[in-house]
């Protein structure tokens, strides 16, 4: 039977092109955007985005009542966290004046600050926003294909710092060197967005598709 | 080791089909959207930007569907702009696949409008466009394609539209669109110098050197090309080698 696979929407960005990639990569899987508990409970992977600010975020996974279902699932299946999806498992940002987040890994949520100043001369831009390379700290099925310091799209202002450094799966520095990605058991997550990340990105889906506990 | 420098090749888009030329000889259909982007998509293009030249609101409604299309099977940022005048405009975009839109006279008419969008849907999906035209000293925004002027300042411009939540700023000199003598890295660095957000320059590529030029001496984050990637013969691959070889961090 065709795996099914839930896109968890909760109204915060736009998902199409999350869902459209998967789709891309996922054969015949069925790849259902949704904010449906049930449904994210039902199904083999669980694709956990998000973009904007912290606290619209919360409030948003808060009135879809998905709280319960958000970490159920990120705990007992393979689960890909993108972007604020990666940053709402830690326990508090600092965005909106300090925001509670979902607390399923201890650590915070911080801004850039006091950043270098580029080789042009020029103050590092905020938001980050381009392509970055990312280092790879620990070997991981969804690594597989990929090389080392490949360069993803990131887009994002804030960064997350857990406290328990053997979840960082990958680095990329920005002015100062950050967490590009997490691991743990069946959790992956990523600051960058493999879904705008061409074909390593196409890769690094594809790989969380075919992903086995 | 950093973040690398942008290409982003512009297509200009009326009623769903790319005008002006392109240099692809081998594709089946040079004016389709979807191959004119999964070409530049191959050749390493960073982003894709979609501007809507399309002149009646009837046909309007096809940006939509070939922003559907293109993001369906090219996956790297898309940005569209072009008559985006409500939030309405923006959320339509955003759904058919955008990830980024573009928003120049609207802002100029109402910059509550950029405060708006950005609260809604998030500073990283809205690029500020402004057309920057020089005048006596400093320069000024004009909207209506250039023609109209405001008698705004144009740094001080970016400046407040960064303020109001602008994830990037698309700058483009009047003085220099189409003449491919080079950016205005003048202008390119005053504003760059403003805003703490990145910056796209635009107007006036006809070589390669002034993409380093705007890199290097405008102080750009990214630069935008339309015709040279059109016409010329050079692809983006070459255009990235060339600033990489000048010491611009590209990814190649």
């Amino acid at each position: 039977m065709a795996q099914k696979i839930a896109v968890i929407d909760y109204g915060m960005g736009n998902l199409r092109s999350v869902s459209k990639a998967v789709e891309h990569v996922a054969g015949d899987a069925e790849v259902r955007v949704t904010d449906d508990p049930s449904y994210i409970a039902a199904a083999d992977r669980v694709v956990f985005p998000g973009q904007g600010a912290a606290r619209d975020c919360m409030a948003a996974i808060g009135e879809h009542h998905l709280n319960q279902a958000v970490l159920r699932a990120a705990r007992t299946k393979p689960f890909l966290g993108i972007c604020m999806g990666l940053q709402v498992l830690m326990q508090r940002s600092e965005e909106n004046d300090g925001t509670a987040l979902l607390g399923l890994f201890a650590g915070e949520v911080r801004r850039f600050d006091g950043l270098a100043m580029g080789d042009n001369g020029l103050p590092l831009k905020i938001p980050h926003m381009g392509w970055s390379q990312v280092q790879q700290q620990l070997s991981h099925p969804l690594w597989a294909d990929i090389p080392d310091r490949s360069r993803f799209y990131f887009v994002h202002s804030y960064r997350v710092v857990p406290e328990d450094v053997s979840l960082i799966a990958a680095t990329t520095d920005y002015g100062v060197r950050f967490t590009a990605a997490i691991a743990r058991d069946n959790l992956f997550a990523t600051q960058f967005h493999p879904e705008k990340s061409a074909d390593v990105g196409l890769q690094l889906l594809s790989n969380f598709v075919n992903w086995s506990i | 080791m950093g973040l690398a420098k942008r290409i982003i090749p512009c297509l200009d888009v009326d009623a769903g089909r790319v005008v002006k030329g392109v240099r692809f000889v081998d594709i089946r259909d040079a004016g389709d959207p979807v191959e004119v982007a999964r070409r530049y998509n191959e050749e390493g293009a960073d982003e894709i930007t979609f501007l809507d030249i399309t002149a009646t609101a009837h046909e309007r409604e096809t940006i939509a569907h070939v922003v559907e299309q293109v993001a369906s099977q090219v996956f790297i940022p898309l940005t569209v702009g072009g008559g985006i005048r409500k939030a309405g405009d923006v959320l339509r975009m955003l759904n058919a696949g955008a990830d980024k839109v573009a928003i120049n006279s609207a802002a100029v008419f109402n910059p509550e409008f950029v405060k708006e969008v950005t609260d809604r849907f998030g500073s990283q999906c809205i690029v500020v466009a402004i057309d920057a035209k020089r005048v006596d000293d400093h320069w000024e925004i004009f909207t209506h394609g250039g023609r109209k002027p405001t008698g705004i300042d144009a740094v001080a411009w970016a400046r407040k539209m960064a303020d109001y939540g602008a994830g990037e700023i698309l700058l483009t000199s009047m003085d220099r669109d189409g003449t491919k003598s080079g950016f205005d890295n003048h202008l390119n660095r005053a504003v760059a110098e403003a805003v703490p957000v990145p910056l796209i320059a635009s107007g006036g590529v006809g070589k390669l050197q002034h993409l380093v030029d705007g890199v290097q001496v405008g102080g750009a984050d990214a630069v935008l090309a339309a015709s040279i990637f059109h016409f010329a013969e050079y692809s983006i691959g070459q255009a990235k080698q060339y600033m990489a070889d000048h010491g611009i961090e590209v990814r190649l």
